[in-house]
């Protein structure tokens, strides 16, 4: 099959795009969050040293692209789930819009708090 | 697989999806409130420890994930790598079984 970006580059092949890569890198991430968590059946000791490597700089902000990920595969999901459940409606590029601004907002939200 | 396999695997996938809408929400609202001043062992098990609340919810956090994940993962593997048959399908039970056993042990880690 021929690669043609004119049949690809439009809003909804974006998403499609976004909702795969942000699901696959959040599939990766969980075994190393769960085993972190982990780390408290060391006691909190354990679980502290690990807290303090995660405050470099690097690890801190790649802590701030897997949560806007995770927003953007929420949001994202939110869209397919209304675009299959719900009667249709004209409204595919307004839910696109809606779920780039969760995505947006949450990613906001986090690194003012961070 | 057969269409009925995969028809049950598409309801799976929106079910557990329409969990982890609610799951997800909480725990971003939980994380942007945790790191303001920074992230501490004492702080986190000091909500979670013993609390029964917590522990139900994360475990059904994990349970979600432990369906919706390898279900995705499936999709990609088949559409993008052209991978098919009973290795696909061990190797999807053995990701969903990783995940279901470290998330509980997890959530046994931090609430227990």
């Amino acid at each position: 099959m021929r690669f043609d970006w004119r049949a690809r580059n439009h809003p909804a092949w974006w998403a499609f795009l976004v909702h795969r890569l942000s699901g696959l890198a959040l599939a990766l991430f969980l075994p190393l969050h769960f085993w972190a968590l982990g780390q408290a059946l060391q006691g909190e000791v354990a679980l502290d040293g690990f807290l303090r490597w995660t405050d470099q700089p690097l690890v801190k902000v790649s802590e701030w692209g897997i949560v806007v990920l995770l927003a953007a595969h929420a949001a994202g999901g939110l869209r397919l789930l209304a675009l299959e459940m719900l009667p249709w409606r004209d409204w595919q590029k307004t839910l696109l819009a809606l779920a780039a601004g969760i995505t947006v907002a949450a990613g906001l939200a986090l690194a003012l708090a961070l | 697989m057969s269409p009925r396999g995969e028809a049950g695997l598409w309801i799976a996938q929106r079910a557990s999806a329409a969990v982890l809408a609610l799951c997800v929400l909480v725990h971003i609202v939980v994380m942007i409130y945790a790191v303001r001043g920074g992230l501490s062992a004492a702080e986190i098990l000091g909500r979670t420890r013993g609390n029964a609340g917590w522990a139900v919810f994360y475990s059904l956090f994990v349970l979600a994930v432990a369906v919706h994940a390898p279900i995705g993962l499936r999709a990609i593997a088949i559409e993008w790598l052209g991978w098919r048959g009973r290795s696909l399908g061990i190797f999807v039970h053995l990701f969903a079984a990783l995940l279901l056993m470290m998330g509980l042990r997890a959530v046994w880690a931090v609430c227990a």
